[in-house]
């Protein structure tokens, strides 16, 4: 029998500010992290958590990463030594493009200087592993520790490759999450020529004026343990992560599936891993990018995962309050979902305010609410279940489901 | 124009990059790369840093076997006599 997988500590830096409850209370209400067109992470400082020399050693995505685990590993009582043998914990941070600012750095450094003076850290700053490797030897995690890639998906991937490790018995515990800083002149000019970035500057998923996504840079990590290990050492979870569902569109490079099928299949494999109906689901995190595509097909998945449900279910977005994380997205928002659990307050979809034609699910457009429980007819009590989307693109679909511990 | 090498020019400017990666401790002549916590991908930084200022080149070779700061000062003072 595999086992059951408990959140025991989160940590975030995202443009709402440092930490992962900073994040939820000030979505909830209603304040907004993007400025000028994109989201950054004006507040962190990364000398606050690594030493000079180690900062210099670390492209941005990681050590925004490395102030993301402390956070995560004060949370979940870990900060005075890991209570599991550091073969037994593994470490799975998913990332967008890595270190790319170190990369165009290096690049100009070799067009303008030659070879010879490009840099020898060039490499272990911009690799997509960077940030997992961090963590590792930070913090001495000898299991199976990797990077995952799969654009916007890649924080959902990496958090649903650690559950999964532990369920197989081969972790007891799992650092996980997503890390990304990729908002470069290159980035953003790529982005833009493939027509994805809002050119309004404006982040209004669902709503019928959205025009793309703004560009936005953090990073979530998730302490996942063993649930009997992490009962047997007293710990207090955050929520249960109870189901993992993961898909491909395989349809085009970029657009989703305009029948969401990929999306739709991975809401329903989420659920049936988590054995939980459609009835029981009392919010869904949305991907809702703002962008014309994505928030349509994924609109048309939730209606055809959730069945008669769907309309009920309110649906928010926290890209409306932060932007779009890229690889880190998926854990950031899975942390947001966690919390929406905890608190039992589902925050809004910001900036929503025209309906756009067949796009007419609840977006919580009017502010904050409390969480209900399901349609109200399932055997939980008082534990609600909510699931994470996340696609990114190349059609990769990820989907996250936890419930309230 | 690359800066005279003389032992007072080799030891400022190494001892400023040193400080600048961030060395831990205290950066003497006796201190030793482990003592500062200067690894391989140290010393490589601080081979380019040479080559930029005084034009010297050290190859991977020459590095390898520093044990001291001040070792590596009369490295590049030997190299461009």
């Amino acid at each position: 029998m595999k086992s059951r997988v408990v959140i025991t500590g989160v940590g975030a830096v995202t443009p709402l500010g440092v930490g992962a409850a900073t994040l939820h209370s000030r979505w909830a209400a209603g304040e907004c992290g993007i400025e000028d067109g994109a989201a950054r992470c004006d507040e962190f400082e990364p000398t606050e958590f690594m030493s000079a020399k180690e900062a210099r050693r670390s492209d941005r995505f990681a050590q925004l990463a490395v102030a993301a685990c402390a956070e995560a590993m004060e949370d979940a009582g870990w900060s005075d030594g890991l209570p599991y043998d550091g073969d037994e914990v593994g470490c799975v941070i998913g990332t967008g493009v890595g270190g790319l600012d170190s990369l165009e750095r290096q690049h100009d450094v070799l067009r303008d200087r030659g070879a010879k003076a490009v840099s020898p850290l060039s490499v272990p700053l911009l690799m997509g592993n960077a940030a997992s490797a961090q963590l590792a030897m930070r913090h001495g995690f000898r299991g199976q520790t990797y990077g995952v890639v799969s654009a916007c998906a890649a924080g959902a991937h990496a958090i649903g490759s650690a559950m999964r490790m532990i369920e197989q018995g081969e972790a007891a515990a799992a650092v996980t999450g997503g890390a990304e800083s990729a908002i470069t002149p290159l980035a953003e000019a790529a982005f833009r020529s493939m027509g994805a970035i809002s050119e309004s500057g404006v982040c209004r998923p669902f709503d019928r004026r959205r025009d793309g996504f703004v560009m936005g840079e953090g990073a979530g990590v998730l302490i996942l343990e063993d649930a009997d290990a992490a009962r047997r050492r007293g710990a207090e979870p955050v929520a249960e992560l109870i189901g993992y569902g993961a898909t491909s569109d395989a349809f085009h490079l970029t657009a989703p599936d305009p029948d969401g099928d990929g999306a739709a299949r991975a809401i329903e494999l989420a659920l049936a891993d988590a054995q939980v109906g459609a009835g029981e689901v009392s919010y869904v995190n949305a991907h809702g990018t703002s962008t014309p595509l994505n928030d349509r097909s994924e609109t048309v998945a939730l209606k055809t995962a959730l069945g008669d449900e769907a309309g009920r279910v309110p649906v928010s977005s926290t890209k409306s309050a932060i932007g779009h994380l890229l690889g880190a997205a998926g854990a950031v928002e899975a942390i947001a979902t966690a919390f929406t659990l905890r608190e039992r307050l589902i925050a809004p979809t910001l900036g929503y305010g025209e309906p756009d034609e067949g796009l007419d699910l609840d977006y919580v457009p009017e502010g904050s609410r409390a969480l209900g429980n399901g349609n109200g007819n399932g055997m939980l009590g008082t534990r609600a279940v909510a699931i994470s989307n996340s696609f990114g693109f190349g059609g990769h679909n990820a989907v996250l489901c936890l419930r309230s511990a | 124009m690359a800066t005279a090498v003389t032992t007072e020019s080799v030891e400022s400017k190494l001892f400023a990059a040193l400080k600048e990666m961030g060395a831990e401790g205290e950066v003497t002549r006796e201190a030793t790369f482990e003592q500062l916590d200067v690894d391989s991908l140290d010393l490589v930084e601080l081979a380019q840093v040479v080559e930029d200022e005084f034009g010297v080149e050290l190859g991977g070779d020459d590095v390898k076997d520093l044990q001291t700061v001040g070792e590596a000062v009369d490295l590049v003072v030997a190299k461009a006599a």
